[in-house]
């Protein structure tokens, strides 16, 4: 797919490491991680809650998630995961799509989502980008998903897809010096 | 059951072909393939069904469906009187979500017919 983006940069992400205090009063550590991370991954997603899948991921079984996380963590993937305890309850990934841009997407555990820690995992991720090097990052959104198109937003995301049953937005990173 | 197969040239059609013809034979189901393109390629999309259509060694129609293919597609199977609609659904992103093409949303939307999404 062809993936248009806006023509001003966004800029001030914060990168990892860095810990924040949710809404809740929970301190959650933001981290890059790796493939050699994907155990911990594997548990966070076995415990999700099939209504927060979008469009077909995270897959339900543990051989299935495995294979995903292989597909989302190696190469030049990045990753960001926050930590509550030492344990992962939220991730963002950014996948290359092979035209020098990269797919966004993001997963909050059920019992962490409405407390912040989701723009923060964000933005930490933009930082992340940022530092790497990467300018034009996209996701897709179910139509319906209004909190998440907010979040987005907020963040600095614009709507740039046509109107389908997905939502198309993207972000272009001010290079760092 | 009469089956209007819609299939595109992508692997993923092709594939969801061969699980349609194998459910058909179980079931004795009647099938009509229409193929459709994105790109101006229904020649050789067709002839690529056509040599599945004979490796799975099955009587199938083969029809070519230009234009809009998914306003044609639901207008066939209406005026045909087809009992349902399959077709094999969607791409995947670079990190894994499934992406419904313009064809497939538009069936799903409008078609007055049962719709299988092979997945």
């Amino acid at each position: 797919m062809t993936v248009r983006f806006p023509e001003d940069t966004v800029d001030g992400f914060p990168t990892p490491p860095r810990t924040v205090t949710d809404a809740d009063g929970r301190e959650i550590r933001l981290c890059e991680v790796t493939y050699d991370d994907s155990d911990a991954l594997t548990a966070m997603y076995l415990d999700f809650d099939p209504e927060d899948r979008a469009q077909g991921i995270p897959p339900g079984d543990e051989d299935s998630i495995r294979e995903w996380l292989e597909v989302v963590m190696t190469g030049e993937a990045l990753n960001t995961v926050a930590y509550h305890d030492e344990s992962p309850v939220g991730h963002v990934m950014l996948v290359p799509d092979g035209d020098g841009s990269y797919e966004l997407a993001i997963f909050v555990l059920q019992a962490y989502q409405g407390a912040g820690i989701g723009t923060a995992l964000v933005r930490t991720a933009l930082g992340l980008g940022q530092r790497e090097g990467i300018q034009r990052i996209w996701l897709t959104v179910e139509r319906w998903n209004r909190p998440a198109i907010g979040l987005y937003e907020k963040i600095g995301f614009e709507r740039t897809g046509d109107d389908s049953f997905e939502l198309e937005m993207s972000l272009r990173l001010e290079p760092v010096e | 059951m009469r089956l209007l197969v819609g299939v595109n040239g992508s692997e993923r059609a092709l594939g969801g072909l061969e699980e349609v013809v194998d459910r058909a034979r179980q079931a004795g189901d009647e099938l009509t393939v229409a193929v459709y393109s994105s790109d101006d390629a229904v020649a050789a999309t067709e002839e690529a069904v056509r040599d599945r259509l004979e490796t799975l060694d099955v009587d199938a129609t083969v029809e070519t469906v230009t234009g809009q293919p998914g306003s044609r597609l639901v207008e066939l199977a209406e005026t045909d009187d087809y009992d349902r609609i399959v077709l094999s659904g969607g791409q995947t992103s670079p990190l894994g979500k499934i992406q419904f093409d313009s064809v497939i949303e538009f069936v799903l939307l409008n078609a007055h017919t049962t719709v299988t999404l092979i997945r």
